[in-house]
């Protein structure tokens, strides 16, 4: 078992959590919220990492932040930064292809909302802050839940990306998936197995957990309705 | 006696103070060896170096991009030589180490291990040969020699429907010796290693039928203290004995 893989693959996980959840709740409820032109644009621009190869994002974001490119050049220029082949990098990569499973079944929370009970809030004098945490929030928790969960096990199993912009360098790059790969590659079969077992347990585990989570949650706010 | 303990004490205090760690990209045909000497490097000097196996030729494209690598153990001499002309690397490129090419073919192959390749040929007619695995010659220099070798032996593009192609050394090495191909042209250095040995057998390929593997190494611009410890470390006799163990030769003066 490959901890430090383990163990980068875990604050990977987390940091895309962290950057991605406020982003999710603001957008997907956004989303949920409004009609607009162009709207089915900026979905399919969201939904677009779910369809594309992730060897296209690899090669954009080695074209945009790698140290070759304008970009890179600048962040390396004036704030010292690199993004290709380090954590920052991977992190980048990260949250942007979990930006589906994030955003995704957060809108959808949302718009399973019924208006009548925002209507309801709001006569009753309630501010818009103490809705949306009171009202919005505890009915939407069980896609908010499965958005979290589905982001973590996502960046746990993401390696396409992570081989093309991060380079497999142990404790800063080498995630779990790519220390599978490189076990394999070495012959290391024992390894590759350990690893392989422990990370396809932990997401069936945390996957359904998420739904029975959900699950239970949407009989009670059924009930409640 | 306390004098002396006392004296050690600073002495290590002192080395570990200044040990750093230096991070290393290094090809693919390197695996074991440096499995092996990396903590003899680190037991004389107190530095630690992380390591990255890989193809050469990707190396050097990560390191155009900005990979913070300090050391680059290249399997040729002329992706070091191009990043020294582009000044990303520091002159000179060093040779460590000379490799070999094998034929490798997994035991329960139907094929003989045959270095001079007429086996080979004559699997290709008879039928016994569906695959053979390879190193993706347009970054692995393993592959690069392995197409010259079968060039010299009149066999690239009769053979090209059988070919896989390996990422890099190690990864044909994997396809070769899991029995999903039935022979590879691999490294030397990985074919005698105790993973493979108790299920693969070997026949070295002749070496004047392709370029030397002579290999190169090279310090990258922003290389810190450790890596030139390293880089230092691997031309001592402890590390070259080592690489002597996995059939390296020392490389000849050019």
């Amino acid at each position: 078992m490959d901890w430090s893989a383990f163990s980068l693959s875990i604050q990977l996980a987390f940091g895309t959590l962290l950057v991605l959840l406020p982003m999710g709740l603001l957008v997907g409820r956004w989303l949920a919220r409004t009609q607009f032109k162009g709207r089915a644009w900026l979905e399919a621009a969201i939904l677009l990492p779910l369809v594309l190869p992730p060897t296209v994002m690899g090669y954009y974001l080695l074209v945009v932040v790698g140290g070759g490119s304008p970009v890179g050049q600048w962040l390396q220029n004036t704030w010292g930064v690199s993004l290709a082949f380090n954590f920052s990098g991977l992190l980048l990569a990260s949250v942007l292809f979990n930006i589906p499973f994030m955003f995704q079944p957060i809108q959808r929370a949302f718009e399973s909302i019924p208006n009548n009970l925002n209507e309801a809030a709001q006569v009753s004098g309630l501010s818009r802050w103490a809705i949306f945490t009171t009202v919005e929030l505890p009915l939407a928790w069980p896609g908010i839940v499965s958005a979290m969960v589905l982001t973590f096990v996502h960046t746990l199993g993401e390696f396409g990306v992570v081989l093309m912009i991060g380079g497999s360098i142990p404790g800063e790059t080498r995630t779990l998936a790519i220390s599978i790969y490189d076990s394999v590659q070495s012959f290391d079969l024992q390894a590759a197995h350990q690893m392989s077992l422990a990370l396809l347990i932990f997401s069936l585990v945390a996957v359904a957990t998420s739904l029975l989570l959900s699950g239970r949650r949407m009989r009670t706010v059924k009930r409640a309705v | 006696m306390f004098k002396a303990i006392g004296c050690t004490l600073l002495l290590l205090w002192t080395g570990f103070a200044q040990a750093g760690t230096a991070t290393v990209a290094a090809a693919a045909t390197l695996r074991y060896a440096l499995d092996e000497i990396a903590p003899q490097f680190r037991q004389s000097t107190g530095h630690t170096v992380k390591v990255a196996y890989g193809s050469s030729g990707n190396f050097y494209s990560q390191i155009k991009q900005g990979a913070p690598f300090d050391v680059f153990l290249s399997a040729d001499m002329a992706f070091p030589q191009k990043l020294v002309a582009e000044k990303l690397a520091r002159p000179p490129v060093h040779a460590y180490a000379e490799g070999r090419l094998v034929l490798l073919v997994p035991n329960k192959s139907p094929l003989k291990a045959d270095g001079s390749l007429q086996d080979l040929a004559a699997a290709l007619k008879d039928g016994r040969l569906s695959k053979l695995a390879i190193a993706n010659p347009s970054v692995a220099p393993y592959g690069m020699r392995a197409r010259e070798a079968l060039m010299h032996a009149g066999l690239w593009e009769s053979i090209q429907p059988c070919l896989v192609v390996g990422e890099n050394i190690s990864q044909a090495t994997q396809f070769a010796s899991s029995g999903a191909a039935q022979a590879g042209l691999v490294a030397l250095s990985l074919a005698v290693s105790p993973q493979l040995v108790s299920h693969t057998r070997f026949e070295r390929v002749p070496r004047q039928w392709h370029q030397p593997l002579r290999q190169g190494m090279v310090l990258i611009q922003a290389a810190n203290p450790a890596a030139q410890a390293f880089y230092d470390y691997l031309k001592t006799a402890p590390a070259q004995a080592v690489l002597k163990k996995y059939g390296y030769d020392e490389p000849v003066a050019q």
